[in-house]
């Protein structure tokens, strides 16, 4: 049972760290801001559930347990509304959504 | 196990200041701050069990509080001078 639990966080722990570094390599390859708020976004959920998932699975029925599910709520509560935010910002400053293209260079106020 | 995590979390912090050292408008360092953010609680929830101190855990719980909060005002400074912007192009386009 033990191990059950070792094998499942531990495959939790690594499809987290690769939804991560998948992100991360997203973000700083993708042609414009709202393509690289897409591939961010992928770690802010994705990433950070299965991380705490798996963390969650080590810790069993204690206290830290608690903590955790805390961290990933406030986590997924807070991580749209600076998506948002930061969307409607660029957007009111002129930035247009043209994905395929790395317009924003010339667009950059 | 868990360096592995704690390898990709920090790479992928690495790429997230990378891409807000490079970034070509305003907004791209804001987006590698929120990233960032996450990525630290994230790696400090990791390292608390790696090291098996659970202590890290409240210091990313009030890590994730101050980094939404932080990353909120700075957009709201970015809108409002947007919007400001945008207001004295109008005023100056119509005087003329």
């Amino acid at each position: 049972m033990k191990i059950a639990l070792d094998i499942l966080s531990w495959v939790l722990l690594t499809a987290g760290g690769v939804f991560v570094l998948v992100g991360g390599i997203g973000a700083l390859r993708m042609p414009n801001l709202y393509t690289r708020m897409h591939a961010a976004s992928v770690t802010d959920t994705m990433g950070a559930i299965l991380v705490i998932a798996g963390v969650m699975i080590q810790a069993g029925f204690t206290l830290v347990t608690i903590k955790l599910a805390a961290i990933l709520l406030f986590l997924l509560i807070t991580s749209p509304a600076p998506s948002y935010a930061l969307g409607n910002a660029a957007m009111l400053a002129g930035i247009k959504p043209d994905a395929g293209s790395a317009a924003d260079l010339e667009q950059a106020p | 196990m868990y360096y592995a995590v704690t390898l990709a979390l920090v790479v992928t912090m690495a790429l997230a200041l990378a891409r807000a050292v490079l970034g070509p408008t305003v907004y791209d360092p804001v987006l590698s701050v929120t990233m960032f953010g996450t990525k630290t609680v994230l790696l400090l929830s990791v390292i608390a069990f790696l090291y098996g101190r659970p202590d890290f855990l409240d210091l990313a719980l009030a890590y994730a509080l101050i980094n939404f909060i932080g990353v909120l005002a700075v957009l709201e400074f970015f809108r409002s001078r947007a919007i400001r912007r945008e207001q004295e192009r109008q005023d100056g386009g119509s005087a003329e």
